[in-house]
């Protein structure tokens, strides 16, 4: 079986949830099938080496980077010029935009070095219809079994590929629209994360709750829909010889680690820290990542005068991030919508007990978390003071938090993938 | 006859490392971005201080003395022209010989601290006063507070402690229809007397002189004498106060800035009748025409003229209060580098980069701003609490172990020492620069 995956993402740069996803699931996949093809966007000059080559479809210039056998043997990756991020929002696709012109001119460079200059789509839409045709095409290239594209902004590219070919279209969600942005939905997004679903075969859902969203808000029949959980690799020895540092600061830490948009509920962390602060002086708050509301935030730390117990680090690296999560004492996602929730189980892995939101995916296999709604901050900041005050309860909650880790494995998410493909084949 | 009364105020803020995150605190790391503070000293020294200083110094032989001015130092900039930029502190004695230069006293810190202590801002001029006379050996008379921020009760404490002269910015909600070209009494004082800043003649020189949208430009000398004598024709004092760096940095020599400087003493005396004095001088040739009352604070900042650009939103005020909350632990601890670590992160600049004012004003704040946004600017300054305050914990628990006093080397008035900073940059062997 030969699998077009059109994914996100690539190590070491891994941003967000999707790309350990992607990252995640591939790896296990490569031991199940004969070969992967891995098709993803990349900025220009967004690092690695690797062979250069040009896509030959005649009315296409575009550069495509090919590196091989970065996952396994059977494996290779197209990246494809374009300057689509997971979770881009069309806001933020501008500014990008801006950013780039900018650099290019900072750096005297020509528009494009591939003499390519249509550049980037001029909005994030354009961009995502250019990404669609360009990434669409690959099936051309060679011969697959399937197809399988992962959230929305790689369906189009998905449907592109099965018209072309008239192979089988998996669409994988781990995100809605209606997780993102609330009942405040972009009707474009929502447009073509239905298109997709449609023309789909089957779906992949990281969820029940994702699945119960998909089948209410879009209209899709449940039987076309699989829930399949993300797993870990549960590598216990690489988190071992993870960098360890001593702590810095005195107290125990409380960690949110996430982007900071509406959909990850920072909010209700900081006014539960803030809650927490004034009953227990050791704890100190750290709220690790970046996005739109992280200038709010910042602006509402400083009017609860925080400072000296709460915490910004903007966007972490992946060596930060294992820095961060090896001296948390207590992790929480107070995700206000989350289809699955990765985060936790990275926390757990480090052992670190946590609390999730009734409204994410990943609280529907841990039997061992706390279990909160995102809106009752008095109900988070109570769990806090729980967890941080009796160590009992905390060895407890790790305890069973490995546990519950211990059914969940991205082989056998891989096993639930293939029989999905077997299926529609 | 009226006379021209002109002060420049030199400061150049320790800017911090704009890469000093939540991972860089607790590993004892510097936080201060000496390579940038470095850069940016010597290029505004080679742009603006040697050369003005030279100008000034060929205007003062050339008119023998008729052409005088004034100085106020930051001590900071001080710190970091002896470290890095020995020769300018040389030229400014050498101005300080012909005899014709005045310096004022403010803050050592460049800082806010008349917001928030009384006694940290006797502290800071203190120091200040100790460092003009050790560096050139004089004692000013005249105070300036930060960026002009004053009020009554400012005056009353600059005249405990011996100023006679204290200067503000002439800020019309306050004056109402009097003239800022008087000198005036401050409200409850009997000795201290106040000069205000026509800010409106200061900033065509600090503000518009390169703008060629203004109608007014291109701006030469004799124009401006021009106005300064309609000026002058009602008033005892035109108060002209700018920062030093609009010679040069602020308006590239390019501009022409240094040709207008050059020819102003010289078209003031063809035009007018005016009297070059620095404000001692006026203090002493002109009587108060009234008391003048400031019950709130008020700057040179602006459109408000308020202190809304350094505590106008919560990321100020949260820093402001956090950097204050510490005054008596950090002086408890006896400790002269933390209690002059403590001093610098007082300084203004910091909590004007955190200024969220939009349009044109934010304008002003993003050029001099070194990070990427108020709310950079405001994480790293939290970050550098946080790292400072673990300083303070350590020492405070070494203090507890070792218990010998360090005071038992030090003089009683410790805490007004010239900070270890100035006398490791060699600055003492200079002692009182002579030219």
């Amino acid at each position: 079986m030969r699998v077009l995956m059109l994914g996100w993402e690539f190590p070491p740069h891994i941003t967000g949830g999707l790309g350990t996803a992607c990252h995640g699931l591939s790896t296990a996949l490569s031991h199940l099938v004969h070969e992967i093809t891995f098709v993803l966007p990349r900025l220009h000059g967004d690092s690695s080496g690797g062979r250069v080559t040009l896509i030959g479809a005649a009315d296409i210039r575009d550069s495509v980077e090919s590196s091989e056998h970065w996952l396994s043997s059977n494996t290779e990756t197209f990246s494809i010029q374009s300057s689509l991020r997971p979770y881009l929002t069309a806001w933020e696709y501008d500014e990008q935009i801006r950013w780039i012109a900018q650099e290019r001119a900072r750096h005297h460079l020509e528009p494009s070095i591939f003499g390519f200059s249509g550049d980037y789509g001029k909005s994030l839409f354009e961009e995502v219809l250019r990404y669609g045709d360009i990434a669409g095409r690959v099936v051309l290239k060679k011969s697959f079994n399937i197809i399988h594209a992962h959230d929305w902004m790689t369906f189009l590219a998905g449907v592109k590929a099965k018209q072309l070919s008239g192979l089988p279209l998996i669409v994988h969600v781990h995100a809605l629209e209606f997780d993102r942005s609330g009942n405040q939905i972009d009707q474009r997004i929502f447009d073509i994360e239905k298109y997709g679903m449609n023309f789909a075969d089957r779906i992949i859902a990281v969820s029940q709750r994702t699945k119960d969203l998909i089948v209410q808000k879009y209209g899709i029949p449940a039987h076309k829909i699989h829930v399949v959980y993300n797993g870990t690799f549960n590598d216990q020895a690489s988190i071992a010889a993870a960098p360890k540092r001593r702590r810095p600061l005195p107290g125990k830490t409380v960690v949110f680690l996430g982007r900071i948009t509406m959909q990850k509920g920072p909010e209700y962390f900081l006014e539960a820290a803030y809650m927490v602060a004034k009953k227990i002086n050791d704890v100190r708050f750290v709220m690790a990542g970046s996005g739109d509301l992280l200038p709010k935030m910042i602006t509402r730390m400083a009017e609860l005068k925080l400072l000296d117990r709460f915490h910004f680090t903007g966007f972490v690296s992946e060596k930060q991030r294992a820095l961060l999560l090896s001296e948390t004492d207590l992790f929480v996602m107070p995700s206000v919508s989350e289809p699955f929730g990765i985060t936790p189980i990275e926390a757990i892995q480090y052992g670190v007990p946590v609390i999730v939101t009734k409204q994410s995916g990943v609280s529907e296999i841990l039997r061992h978390a706390i279990k909160v709604d995102f809106w009752d901050v008095r109900k988070i900041a109570d769990s806090m003071i729980n967890i941080l005050t009796s160590p009992e309860l905390a060895k407890q909650l790790v305890e069973g938090s490995k546990l519950d880790l211990s059914t969940i494995s991205w082989f056998r998410a891989a096993d639930q993938v293939h029989r999905v493909y077997q299926e529609v084949l | 006859m009226a006379s021209l009364c002109l002060y420049f105020q030199v400061h150049q803020p320790i800017r911090l490392r704009p890469d000093f995150d939540y991972f860089a605190i607790g590993n004892h790391q510097d936080y201060e971005d000496h390579d940038r503070n470095k850069e940016i000293l010597t290029r505004v020294a080679q742009n603006c201080y040697l050369k003005t200083n030279q100008i000034l110094l060929d205007l003062i032989n050339t008119h023998k003395g008729a052409f005088r001015v004034a100085f106020s130092l930051s001590g900071i900039v001080m710190d970091q022209l002896a470290q890095w930029a020995p020769e300018v502190l040389v030229t400014f004695a050498k101005l300080r010989d012909t005899g014709a230069v005045e310096f004022l006293s403010e803050t050592y810190y460049h800082s806010l601290a008349s917001l928030a202590s009384e006694k940290e801002w006797k502290r800071q001029v203190r120091l200040h006063r100790e460092t003009m006379m050790k560096y050139f050996g004089v004692e000013p008379r005249v105070v300036r507070n930060t960026e002009l921020i004053y009020k009554n009760d400012l005056a009353l404490v600059a005249e405990s402690m011996g100023f006679r002269g204290i200067i503000a910015e002439g800020v019309e909600s306050v004056l109402g229809w009097r003239s800022p070209h008087f000198v005036y009494q401050p409200e409850g004082a009997s000795l201290i007397k106040l000069l205000l800043k026509d800010y409106h003649l200061s900033d065509d020189i600090a503000f518009r002189f390169s703008d060629r949208q203004w109608k007014e430009w291109p701006l030469d000398a004799s124009k401006y004498a021009m106005w300064l004598k309609t000026a002058g024709e009602v008033g005892d004092t035109i108060n002209l106060f700018l920062d030093y760096e609009t010679f040069g940095e602020h308006h590239k020599e390019s501009t022409g800035i240094f040709e207008f400087l050059r020819h102003l003493p010289g078209e003031v005396f063809k035009q007018t009748s005016l009297t070059f004095m620095t404000p001692s001088e006026v203090i002493k040739n002109y009587q108060s025409v009234a008391p003048l009352n400031f019950a709130h604070n008020t700057s040179w900042a602006d459109r408000e003229k308020d202190i809304s650009a350094w505590l106008g939103n919560h990321l100020q005020n949260a820093s402001f209060a956090a950097v204050y909350a510490m005054e008596k632990d950090v002086l408890a601890s006896k400790n002269q580098d933390l209690i002059h670590a403590w001093g610098k992160l007082q300084t203004s600049d910091y909590f004007y980069y955190m200024c969220t004012k939009p349009y044109t004003d934010g304008e002003v704040h993003s050029y001099f701003n070194p990070h990427a946004s108020p709310y950079d600017a405001f994480i790293v300054f939290a970050n550098v609490l946080n790292e400072f305050k673990l300083k303070l914990k350590n020492v405070a628990k070494t203090r507890k172990i070792t218990r010998k006093p360090l005071a038992a080397s030090s003089g009683p008035s410790e805490s007004d020492q010239v900070p270890a900073a100035a006398s490791e940059a060699g600055i003492s062997n200079l002692e009182t620069l002579n030219t």
